[in-house]
């Protein structure tokens, strides 16, 4: 057997201090060994979106990493969004509203992916929307409900933080 | 689904890594943004019994101007290059062509030198580096080479890299003439997917207006990117109008024995390569007459 990693992760605010195999996807880290299950095995292989989470602030597909490449990393997952009492967070409170879910497996994925394009751009418009989703799949809405709740969000999300976030695209060359 | 097992490594030096590498030769394998490689690992098409991780290996995420050529390490992500000054003014057929890779979630973790490195014959960035005349800085047991785009892609997923070496950085000539102008054209069934067929093309013109120079360079054609160097040649000195273009785009399709598989028939890829190959010129040619290098 491969000798095991030593990790030490930070996920939704909590620090893990763990022994990983190397071949363990973060995916299969967090929803076996953390118990972590938002994060959705759709197809495992960087098509479909539905294991997007959050490393570093960056949306990623858990299922394209390996859990030993998260040594000192700062991971978010789903689960961080609705308050502790239940109260969803506005991007979900403006999925709810807007229909942008039907049987609900793609949507942390979504929800996921969109918490990264309301840092980024907080008040999106709908080919902004369709630009940073493009790569998550949805077998129900056909789209639309999503992109609207989206745009929903970004004012909700702003108003729930006082002000937006003005955190920039831009790279320094 | 699980990947079959494998030690893993995370060297902090290209020295290390290149350790690494030549120890296990073959059953080596890089890891940078992961986007292609776990996707195989995942699906068990590769099976590695070694992963080298270079995530750690610090100062190769560079972007650079570098003695008239723009430099891009080999972790520099392809969302990061896309959205470079450097990238943008100096190189802007790689931002053009790489905004068209996968979705914006796969470029923030995949890298432009590991997209190259995998070599995949429909892939919009090997064309990229070819049209460009780039070139891979290459590390090895042996100490550093420089390999030309022309001499780096062997086959489909194949480069002429020995086991044991590491791309470390691709560098292309930067794009200073004035009068010219790229653009990166392609035919994709979805938005994000790989493109049936794409092209690249560098136009420069004389002061007269003519074509001084062209480099036209096609991604789905082929077991590699190829130089469409037929059309090249007959649009050296010609006048940039729609119709010189297109006789000579016409000529993009003679050398292609494209494959045949369910996104394209041999036939459509090769309609598609004189399409693409008019569509990049003429784009090319009308950005080197605005003076504007990129869109």
């Amino acid at each position: 057997m491969p000798e095991k990693v030593r990790l030490n992760v930070t996920v939704n605010g909590v620090a893990h201090d763990v022994l990983v195999e190397p071949r363990t996807l973060v995916l299969d880290f967090l929803r076996d060994d953390l118990d972590l299950t938002g994060a959705h095995a759709g197809c495992e292989h960087g098509v479909c979106g539905a294991c997007t989470i959050l490393v570093d602030g960056e949306a990623t597909r858990s299922c394209l990493m390996f859990a030993a490449q998260l040594d000192g990393a700062e991971v978010r997952t789903v689960e961080s969004l609705a308050s502790a009492d239940g109260a969803l967070h506005p991007i979900q409170q403006a999925f709810t509203e807007e229909h942008g879910l039907q049987c609900g497996f793609c949507t942390p994925g979504m929800l996921m992916a969109t918490v990264e394009l309301l840092e980024h751009t907080p008040l999106p418009q709908p080919d902004d929307v369709r630009e940073a989703l493009g790569g998550n799949l949805c077998r129900c809405t056909g789209y639309q409900n999503i992109i609207n709740a989206v745009c929903a969000a970004g004012p909700l999300v702003a108003a729930s933080q006082g002000t937006a976030t003005t955190r920039t695209e831009g790279v320094a060359a | 689904m699980k990947p079959a097992p494998f030690d893993y490594v995370a060297p902090r030096t290209v020295a290390e890594a290149v350790d690494h590498l030549g120890r296990h030769g073959g059953d080596a394998r890089v890891l940078a943004g992961g986007q292609s490689l776990v996707r195989l690992m995942n699906t068990r098409l590769a099976t590695p019994a070694v992963i080298v991780d270079i995530n750690r290996v610090e100062g190769l995420d560079a972007i650079a101007v570098e003695n008239g050529s723009v430099r891009i390490g080999a972790l520099a992500r392809q969302r990061a290059a896309e959205l470079s000054d450097v990238v943008r003014t100096a190189a802007p057929l790689f931002a053009e062509a790489g905004s068209h890779v996968a979705h914006p979630s796969v470029r923030r973790r995949g890298t432009v030198v590991g997209s190259i490195a995998f070599a995949d014959p429909s892939a919009e960035l090997p064309a990229a580096l070819l049209a460009l005349d780039g070139e891979a800085i290459v590390s090895g047991p042996d100490g550093e080479r420089t390999v030309a785009a022309a001499d780096l892609f062997t086959g489909a997923f194949a480069t002429s890299l020995a086991p044991g070496e590491l791309i470390t950085a691709v560098r292309v000539p930067r794009e200073t003439a004035p009068r010219s102008g790229s653009a990166w054209v392609e035919v994709s069934r979805r938005h994000g997917d790989l493109p049936v067929c794409g092209a690249g093309a560098v136009v420069t013109l004389d002061e007269g207006g003519a074509i001084a120079s062209a480099r036209v360079a096609l991604c789905g054609v082929g077991a590699t990117p190829v130089r469409a160097t037929a059309v090249e040649e007959a649009l050296t000195g010609a006048e940039p109008t729609d119709d010189a273009i297109s006789r000579a785009a016409d000529r993009a399709a003679r050398d292609l024995d494209p494959p045949g598989d369910p996104h394209g028939s041999a036939d459509f890829r090769r309609h598609l390569a004189v399409v693409m190959t008019r569509r990049s010129v003429q784009r090319a040619a009308e950005r080197a007459r605005e003076g504007a290098p990129n869109a």
